[in-house]
């Protein structure tokens, strides 16, 4: 589903990026893991679409597609989907506006009719119970004085609306108390199907607990370092990311 | 023969023609010896520096029209907000149009100056309150001097009036040029409520130039809720001067939409003349190409306990221009007041530019009053998350220039006004979403 072949990436000539590797075939998880400023959340941006970022080497493919000059609108309705670490205020647009809009642009760039708002209404409801959110907040401004974790059961909430084949969560568990971990991850390991694939970044390990991965990657310095199964995750947690410093020296 | 020149021999004519009493003949004598003296209003004053009139000035109006061109409804309709139930008082070309009207004298007048002006039934309420409300200032001055037509609007106690009433000017390019002068006079009595909507529109590119003068008098706990679309073609330039004077515990707001037009100014007046009194001035101003909008706004708080809110929102793209000018001034008696102004704006393209200042004279010791204005971009960052959820770069504008307004589309309080100006806004930004979820 997605084939990322020796990405580099610069920011304002930084390079961030130097050579990832990293295949997600459907219906896999993958955790993507690693120190702070390791290239984590950049490597998410950059599968993303964020144009800060200039791809200056190799391919991202999606689906057999190379999508690296795609528009962010454009990689969202093949079906690329990305839950923010800092998800952004919107005053003045109410959450139900913005996903009906979000998904209405999704069909028309599909060539479908928009979606009648019987249906759209089913669905907001069914997806606001799985993720246990008060209808009060779905009249709300987006993400406007949210607290972290209302903004993050907000993305997945987004995400199980607008149903993508590939979903990063990008420290999704970041601002989370362990009740709004369980929610968020109970809500993301009901989406998930065997067409499906996942990837979570995150520093720790406690998300793992709940979103079990396939496979675990460590990324130091812009590169994967490290591939593994899960274990790989508790070894991490157990002797620190200095282990894999030192290992890399 | 220079405009001002043309419009004082064109006075003189005007004088003969019309047959009117004493006090209005007076009052008009004095207002063209006032535009006389001041002529038109050019850069050099303060409240002028940044809008220019020269080059709307030079074209060649017709300062009388002619006659009435009959416009089919249909071919009108959409001006109106013809959703709902309404009164409607209708001028083409500056003349009464009966045929496009539904007036009424049932409990209350909704009719024509020209009427008022005329019959001596509507003389007392003429001397009470005609020019009572306008300030003596060049523009206003020269809108008295040729005041014969526009809205009359009497309500008297007690009354809901339950229809709004709409008052549109429309023009069909007769003429060359034209030169329009509406006045209207709106007396709203003691505990009466009215919704009124004002639209200009000009239905060809012939030049066209408003200088309309509008006196609304607020009574003990009325409350008159009053809205004004500007979204007319580019050759149509608009200078609005409203004058609104309340008395104690009324409530009245505007809310000024401005997405159209060579080069409009709003000059919007409050008068407090009581206590507890609650004035509200809100706008949104979204414009590209050359074109001009400027709200100069004044609120003077005479006595105590009392309240302003002004919020105005500003888009500008291209090489538009914007100016807020909003004065507050508050009496050393007007203790307890509370006055807020907002000016915000989000410039969309490097030409594009807003001058803005407020102006606030305090002279009372016990208020709260306070100023804000930001001048900014699209948040880039919004941008990115809206189209990461698959809404393309267009739309995630409009959205979030939608929402940079919707603070103050969300106080109209007619829900298909509402939607129409919605869908301008949708038009004007070349988008087909429904903002109205």
């Amino acid at each position: 589903m997605l084939k990322i072949k020796n990405l580099h990436a610069s920011v304002e000539d930084k390079n961030i990026l130097q050579g990832i590797n990293l295949e997600v075939k459907p219906g896999e998880i993958h955790a993507i893991m690693g120190p702070n400023g390791s290239g984590k959340s950049t490597l998410a941006a950059v599968i993303a679409g964020k144009e800060d970022y200039e791809v200056t080497k190799g391919s991202i493919e999606f689906n057999g597609e190379d999508i690296g000059d795609l528009d962010a609108e454009e990689r969202a309705h093949k079906g690329v989907f990305l839950s923010f670490q800092y998800p952004v205020e919107i005053p003045g647009v109410s959450v139900t506006n913005f996903i009906k809009t979000a998904i209405n642009e999704s069909r028309k760039a599909q060539g479908l009719d928009e979606m009648p708002a019987k249906d759209m209404l089913k669905r907001i409801r069914e997806k606001a119970d799985l993720l246990k959110i008060d209808r009060k907040f779905l009249s709300r401004s987006l993400n406007e004085g949210f607290s972290g974790g209302e903004k993050k059961r907000n993305e997945i909430f987004q995400m199980a609306m607008l149903d993508p084949k590939l979903a990063i969560l990008d420290e999704t568990d970041s601002g989370l108390d362990i009740d709004a971990l369980r929610i968020v991850a109970n809500g993301v390991n009901k989406l998930k199907n065997k067409d499906k694939a996942i990837v979570v970044i995150t520093h720790y390990q406690r998300l793992l607990d709940y979103i079990i991965p396939d496979y675990v990657h460590v990324i130091h310095n812009g590169k994967i370092v490290i591939s593994g199964t899960k274990e790989l995750a508790l070894e991490l947690e157990e002797k620190g990311y200095d282990w894999v410093k030192q290992e890399m020296v | 023969m220079e405009l001002k020149e043309k419009l004082l021999s064109s006075f003189m004519i005007f004088e003969d023609k019309v047959d009117d009493d004493t006090y209005v003949h007076d009052v008009r004598n004095d207002a063209i010896k006032s535009f006389e003296d001041k002529g038109f209003p050019t850069k050099k004053e303060e409240a002028w520096k940044y809008t220019s009139l020269n080059k709307i000035l030079k074209e060649d109006y017709c300062v009388f029209p002619r006659q009435e061109n009959a416009l089919e409804y249909r071919d009108v309709k959409k001006y109106f907000i013809h959703e709902i139930d309404s009164f409607k008082i209708v001028f083409i070309d500056g003349k009464y149009s009966s045929h496009l009207s539904q007036t009424t004298h049932e409990g209350m007048d909704v009719c024509l100056m020209s009427a008022a002006f005329s019959k001596p039934k509507y003389r007392l309420v003429i001397e009470n309150y005609f020019n009572k409300a306008a300030s003596k200032d060049s523009l206003p001055s020269l809108n008295t001097a040729f005041s014969s037509e526009g809205a009359y609007i009497y309500i008297p106690k007690n009354k809901l009036v339950e229809k709004p009433i709409q008052i549109i000017h429309l023009s069909t390019g007769n003429e060359s040029a034209l030169m329009l002068q509406p006045r209207n006079l709106i007396v709203v009595g003691e505990n009466s409520y009215v919704q009124i909507i004002e639209r200009h529109q000009s239905l060809t590119d012939n030049p066209v130039l408003t200088n309309s003068v509008t006196e609304v008098f607020t009574h003990k706990r009325a409350i008159v809720d009053y809205y004004k679309i500007q979204n007319d073609n580019f050759n149509a330039s608009l200078i609005d001067n409203t004058f609104i004077k309340q008395k104690q515990e009324s409530i009245a707001s505007m809310h000024t939409f401005s997405f159209g037009g060579n080069l409009t100014r709003n000059n919007l007046n409050f008068y407090q003349e009581g206590e507890r009194i609650d004035s509200t001035l809100k706008g949104v101003t979204i414009i590209g190409d050359k074109q001009h909008v400027d709200h100069n706004t004044l609120v003077h708080h005479i006595e105590p306990n009392c309240e302003s809110h002004q919020d105005y929102k500003g888009i500008f793209s291209d090489s538009a221009t914007g100016v807020f000018n909003g004065k507050v001034i508050v009496e050393k008696e007007a203790q307890k007041t509370n006055a807020f102004q907002a000016n915000n704006n989000i410039l969309v393209s490097d030409k594009a530019s807003i001058n803005t200042k407020p102006q606030l004279e305090i002279f009372a010791d016990d208020v709260k009053c306070s100023h804000g204005c930001t001048i900014g971009q699209l948040d880039e960052n919004a941008l990115y998350y809206l189209r990461t959820r698959g809404i393309p770069e267009r739309e995630a504008k409009a959205l979030l220039m939608y929402a940079f307004s919707n603070n103050v589309l969300s106080s109209v309080k007619i829900p298909e006004l509402k939607q129409r100006i919605t869908k301008i806004i949708a038009n004007k930004l070349g988008v087909n979403i429904g903002f109205d979820l």
